[in-house]
């Protein structure tokens, strides 16, 4: 220790003078200070996954729902003369996509077999009806999509509201609340919907109904426990010292802290939801032909999927495609909103 | 304990009435007719027809009797399979479907809960990676086209498997696999964070720093603490089994219960229908009521005896 000593005298200081020392901020942050959003965003995009995941799903989004724009044949139109042909792709000489198929062990070119002049071509092939797999794919994706959307707004409006408001009165609304919830979890989802299903007409707007019936009560649940967990803090007793109106506080004070939880069971909530859409398809009690989603789709392909298997891997495969990436995301959402919590 | 379950029995059936008294107004509001070609029977005929399945009494009447039916287990008579009692229907097919979900339940969650611990045992590591991937895209892939893949590469190419029917426990394997891959992805998921927090705990450092063996540190003291929050999620398993039933046994031509609710669905049989719903709120009221009572006896710090 000795060794380091070394004498100062009173030459090594100086003293800095008034005007020095106002420039000199000591208690300044270097870095730009983030809000939750910004910082959050900052680390999902770090996520490699996370950020493919939405860039497939913002690309789904368009695809599906600007279809119209595209030179695309109608999801509906029979190509009578052009039944079950196989994909093709110009200037693709992959086997699976360049109009040949497998029949009984030989690789024939359905294409040359039909007669169909060189210009004409289905990038994913045709079914059964001779209709452009393409277009259906494109239109069942809108349909699934659709649901994605409904399903989170029912989330939303039903489930965080019921959560919020069963949390924060509590007593004996709370305990009604919430055995009215614990009776209908008891109910298995699916025979809630094909109840629903078999007593109205089949269509998108019975599934619509169904899926806003069952979907919010996870949501409700999970708001209400970080609910009860909030109202007991500083900061709601502030605000309700100083006199806000509890339907303020929900608002400015509650919902900001529970937009993480929120967003991320919402985000587990849309793959549950696409899959009974198509699941309930897949029963044969989902969207009415012509119109078509995915689950009719794969359903349709699966009769003839040992001769024809195109027909079912490339609806199954942009199912999975879509549940995987909402999945990534929401696990990616989590990791970035709660870096601690890595479920 | 004793109150607790008679609580929880109260409400089990608070639910089903509930359910039963929903499912019977639903049926009664639905248009069209139970018997086939009705227009064509002549109006003696239809009113006998009508009396014979107690269609001709005011519906609260039907209501009561129904409830009253329910009570002896009796569901009523099919109007599919004509002059079938439900209770028969359901009684001669839903053990199959009991043996298929219990199998893919163990399985799914043995093999979940193994791929779970290694994944957080090895945290980082290419095997970790590999059953990260493996546990979404099982949660990722409907069973229905799981089921269909394993049925034609798996059944029809390599013909070791039989692909379709009911025998003996081979032909069990198939649709077993296909309904346990959401629950071995759901719980490999769970017991991977739930292992990774507990490793990360103090009591498994004095365990490390007692100079237990890794094997010893894992076994007795990671393992069995990772465990409990695993029962809370065997509810929602079951559900998910319940669902891919209908569409596996569908698939795999397989006479469970499952099978039997597409079916109905699809012939508008409403007195199985209601059977079936009534049945499986049941069974999985049931399953929870059990996983309850087991998280008490696993977890002691629950007490079952204090009402929440």
């Amino acid at each position: 220790m000795a060794d380091n000593s070394k004498q100062f005298s009173a030459d090594d200081f100086d003293l800095l003078n008034q005007n020095d020392r106002s420039k000199l901020d000591d208690e300044k942050i270097a870095a730009p200070s983030l809000t939750f959003l910004q910082d959050s965003w900052r680390r999902l995009r770090k996520n490699k996954a996370a950020m493919i995941a939405l860039v497939l799903l913002v690309i789904l989004f368009v695809l599906s729902f600007g279809s119209g724009l595209l030179p695309l044949s109608p999801y509906n139109y029979q190509y009578s003369n052009y039944t079950n042909l196989p994909p093709k792709i110009p200037g693709i000489d992959i086997n699976g996509f360049n109009g040949t198929i497998m029949q009984g062990g030989v690789r024939v070119n359905a294409y040359v077999q039909n007669h169909v002049p060189s210009n004409v071509y289905f990038l994913l092939g045709t079914d059964g009806l001779g209709r452009d797999l393409f277009a259906r794919i494109l239109y069942g994706t809108r349909i699934s999509l659709t649901i994605a959307v409904v399903a989170s707004f029912f989330d939303l409006a039903f489930g965080v509201v019921y959560g919020i408001i069963s949390g924060w009165i509590g007593g004996r609304t709370d305990t009604i609340m919430q055995r009215i919830i614990e009776i209908l979890l008891s109910i298995p989802n699916l025979v809630v919907m094909i109840l629903f299903l078999v007593v109205l007409k089949p269509g998108l707007l019975p599934i619509i109904l169904a899926i806003a019936l069952t979907s919010w009560i996870n949501m409700a649940r999970l708001v209400r426990a970080e609910t009860l967990e909030l109202k007991e803090q500083e900061f709601v007793l502030a605000a309700r010292t100083l006199g806000e109106s509890s339907f303020k506080i929900a608002f400015k004070h509650l919902l900001p802290n529970l937009s993480s939880i929120i967003i991320i069971n919402l985000m587990f909530t849309i793959p549950g939801a696409i899959f009974f859409e198509a699941f309930l398809a897949w029963i044969g009690i989902g969207v009415p032909s012509p119109a078509a989603s995915l689950g009719t789709l794969i359903s349709d392909g699966q009769k003839n999927f040992q001769f024809l298997p195109y027909q079912m891997w490339y609806p199954a495969l942009v199912l999975v495609i879509i549940m995987l990436a909402f999945n990534i995301l929401g696990d990616g959402l989590r990791d970035a909103f709660d870096p601690r919590s890595r479920r | 304990m004793v109150k607790y379950l008679a609580k929880r029995i109260f409400y089990i059936i608070l639910t089903l009435f509930i359910v039963a008294t929903v499912t019977f107004f639903l049926m009664k509001i639905m248009p069209g007719t139970p018997f086939a070609n009705q227009q064509k029977l002549p109006p003696a005929q239809q009113a006998q027809l009508a009396a014979q399945y107690g269609l001709n009494k005011p519906v609260w009447e039907q209501y009561l009797l129904y409830l009253v039916g329910l009570l002896h287990g009796n569901f009523g008579v099919s109007y599919q399979f004509s002059n079938q009692p439900v209770s028969y229907l359901i009684g001669s097919r839903i053990w199959v479907s009991i043996q298929l979900g219990a199998e893919a339940m163990v399985v799914g969650v043995l093999l979940g809960l193994i791929i779970g611990a290694i994944g957080a045992i090895r945290a980082g590591s290419w095997v970790d990676t590999s059953a990260t991937i493996v546990s979404i895209l099982g949660v990722s892939i409907p069973s229905f086209v799981l089921a269909v893949l394993l049925q034609v590469y798996i059944g029809l190419d390599t013909r070791i498997l039989p692909i379709a029917g009911w025998g003996g426990f081979e032909y069990t394997i198939l649709p077993m696999l296909a309904l346990a891959a959401q629950p071995l992805a759901e719980t490999a998921r769970f017991m991977r964070t739930e292992m990774v927090d507990v490793l990360n705990s103090d009591y498994i450092e004095l365990a490390k720093a007692k100079g237990l063996s890794k094997y010893g540190v894992i076994y007795h003291h990671a393992l069995r603490n990772s465990l409990i929050p695993i029962v809370t999620i065997v509810g929602p398993l079951a559900v998910n089994i319940m669902t891919g039933s209908m569409v596996v046994e569908n698939i795999f031509s397989i006479p469970g219960i499952g099978d039997q609710f597409v079916k109905s669905i699809m012939t508008n049989d409403y007195p199985t229908i209601m059977g079936l719903t009534i049945v499986y709120c049941l069974m999985l009221c049931v399953v929870l009521l059990i996983t309850d009572i087991l998280y008490g006896i696993i977890d002691p710090r629950i007490r079952i005896t204090d009402s929440k």
